[in-house]
């Protein structure tokens, strides 16, 4: 086990490496530098050449990586070009928001994946399974920058519902109720692409389990259905799920951002994509590296979950 | 396990008529729906199973018994199977009856050793747990009761250090120790009827023995009744008190154990025997096997469905199904048209 956890951890440094200089590389293709922003554009050369030494910006990329990197390592991820603002003080702002919405949206789509799946398993291609088979399809097409354009539209300015609109965003500190009420919308549209992920896999896991002479086998016990179902079926049913569960929250955490920014909700993807239309180069880069040991974090984590559910994994 | 005292295997075993029954067939039958046309795994199949008896049903792969012992268990999937006749547990119907009556007799009344211990445990749950399953759903005990119950049973099926076999998972354990676990799930309960279904097949032969001389010692011991479903006569032979011989889902013979082996009439009875391997062979003899194939239970034969692979078969074989007939020992019947002459016996 202890091997496989350094294992683990030798593969999230490969990984941090690559996406770092991938990330440093792509920045500074893009067009746009950071001395137009803060400068404006009728700023003489020179002064733009002495606000370049002066960040640092006149060094080569790979010299610029290295001291970047050296900085990181030592805990520091620099302060912003732009806001003068530490970079690390703003992640730790909006790094919360992005994990409640997961927590949010996952409870929600686990909530609603796990029973249905299990009453669609129960009686494959009946009526109830085509349904629900259907109408996850249906929800799998619609894209999420339509779902929470049309939820908003109902619920929040057709039914008025209080903090739900664009840029209604309240804390967690200032007030929980509003706080959730301003979450929801967002959530419950992260639920729908996992509910429809996590219930098609549980499906038809729970379909293959059920076929098992060790169901029937519960069954001759004379125990209830429920039971067999949630004890008997669910864990042994559960390794694909938490699997897909890893990489599609990894994916929210990176993926979450066309919700985030419709809504104006300041979490790491509407900080992110501000900070690229503004060429903060170092926010930039601290978002996309924290972002990135997160996806590989979680994907660690459900990892080792599905280790522990499933006995016959650690020692094959 | 050594030591066990073997059932005495004679003719008088076979059911009197003071003898509550405590299982009666009559006239079952299972029919399967498939693409087909319908398929007739057990084709009116009827017996009487006395308490403390010890039945041995026998036939090649594909005869019925599996799904025999599955009807009678309840355990067959109701929306592809038809059942039709009767199967009555102390008096209690067991055809047609709702999944959450059957609830009630599962593990009590009536409990399952299942052919393969590789696939008929919980993989993921631990041993302990899954017979304490039983004894709290089902009897009701608490946690602590159960986990002392569990722990006498592990060590009642012949598992050593059951403190720690209690918390293994089936991964964990060898294919003889899981079929020990299956039989002490199935004993939990404490039911009245045992039915064992090929319960040494996937087992290796020395295991086999240890695994039978248990059911046969538990069976003694705890006053069940036994259905022992097989492929092996050399199984049933010295611990059955009656053997049901089955071929396409028909009973073909069935009488007490003794006289089935002594003075079989027919021609698939002493087939079967031949199949079996003897000491008595000179070495590296060629074994004995039946030729020809079991029928397609969907497209079943005029006449005894044995005909086709039968030496003495005649042109009224081909035509009419043989009923069962007496013999003149009580509870020995047959079905063949020309019968083998009686006290035959297997031939050297």
């Amino acid at each position: 086990m202890l091997r496989y956890v350094v294992r683990r951890l030798l593969t999230l440094v490969g990984i941090v490496i690559v996406i770092s200089v991938g990330s440093f590389y792509l920045i500074h293709l893009l067009p746009g530098n950071p001395a137009t922003v803060i400068l404006g554009t009728g700023d003489s050369p020179a002064n733009r050449a002495l606000l370049y030494k002066q960040l640092g910006l006149n060094r080569s990329l790979v010299a610029q990586y290295v001291i970047w990197m050296g900085n990181v390592l030592h805990g520091n991820l620099g302060v912003s070009f732009i806001s003068q603002t530490s970079v690390a003080s703003t992640i730790r702002a909006a790094l919360p928001i992005d994990v409640e919405l997961i927590v949010l949206s996952q409870i929600l789509a686990f909530a609603f994946a796990v029973p249905l799946a299990m009453r669609s398993a129960r009686h494959p291609d009946g009526l109830v399974d085509r349904l629900l088979s259907a109408g996850s399809f249906t929800l799998l097409s619609i894209p999420p920058f339509i779902v929470i354009v049309l939820l908003v539209l109902v619920v929040s300015i057709k039914l008025g519902v209080a903090n739900t609109g664009p840029s209604s965003y309240v804390s967690l500190a200032t007030d929980w109720v509003a706080n959730l009420e301003s979450l929801s919308l967002p959530a419950f549209t992260l639920a729908l692409g996992s509910f429809v992920l996590y219930f098609r896999v549980l499906r038809s896991d729970l379909i293959a389990t059920l076929q098992e002479e060790f169901i029937t086998m519960a069954r001759s016990k004379g125990i209830s259905h429920r039971r067999i179902m949630w004890r008997h079926a669910l864990r042994p049913s559960s390794v694909a799920l938490l699997g897909t569960a890893g990489v599609n929250i990894g994916g929210l955490l990176a993926g979450g951002f066309v919700v985030e920014y419709l809504l104006a909700i300041p979490g790491l993807g509407y900080t992110l994509i501000s900070a690229i239309a503004s060429s903060d180069y170092l926010l930039v880069q601290g978002i996309v590296l924290v972002v990135s040991v997160g996806v590989v974090l979680v994907n660690f984590l459900f990892d080792f979950a599905i280790n522990l559910i499933d006995p016959r994994i650690s020692r094959e | 396990m050594s030591a066990t005292p073997e059932r005495t295997t004679s003719a008088t075993t076979a059911p009197v008529a003071s003898e509550p029954v405590l299982l009666s067939v009559r006239d079952l039958t299972t029919t399967f729906a498939t693409n087909a046309g319908p398929l007739r795994a057990v084709d009116g199949v009827s017996f009487d199973l006395g308490r403390e008896e010890v039945l041995g049903v026998v036939g090649e792969s594909g005869s019925g018994k599996t799904v025999l012992s599955r009807t009678i268990m309840g355990l067959l999937a109701r929306s592809r199977v038809t059942v039709s006749g009767s199967v009555r547990l102390d008096g209690v119907e067991i055809v047609g009856a709702s999944e959450n009556a059957m609830r009630q007799l599962w593990s009590t009344r009536v409990a399952m050793v299942f052919q393969d211990p590789m696939t008929s445990l919980n993989p993921v749950m631990r041993v302990g747990h899954q017979i304490d399953e039983v004894l709290r759903v089902r009897l009701g005990l608490s946690r602590t009761a159960a986990r002392a119950r569990s722990l006498e049973l592990l060590s009642l099926v012949g598992i050593p250090s059951p403190a720690e076999r209690y918390r293994a998972y089936p991964g964990q354990l060898s294919g003889g120790m899981r079929q020990r676990v299956v039989i002490a799930i199935a004993l939990a309960g404490a039911p009245a009827l045992l039915l064992a279904d090929e319960p040494t097949t996937g087992l290796d032969v020395t295991i086999q023995a240890q695994i039978l001389n248990l059911l046969d010692d538990l069976t003694a011991r705890l006053h069940m009744s036994v259905v022992l479903v097989t492929h092996d006569l050399g199984v049933v032979a010295t611990r059955t008190s009656r053997i049901m011989v089955m071929y396409a889902g028909r009973v073909v013979e069935s009488g007490p154990t003794a006289d089935v082996f002594a003075d079989h009439r027919m021609p698939y009875t002493r087939a079967l025997l031949e199949c079996s391997p003897r000491v008595s062979n000179a070495p590296h003899t060629r074994l004995a096997a039946i030729p020809g194939r079991p029928p397609n239970l969907a497209a079943l034969p005029a006449g005894c469905s044995f005909a086709p692979r039968c030496a003495y078969a005649t042109e009224r074989c081909h035509r009419e199904v043989p009923a069962l007939v007496e013999t003149t020992t009580p509870g020995h019947q047959y079905a063949c048209w020309n019968p083998l002459p009686a006290r035959g016996g297997p031939r050297p």
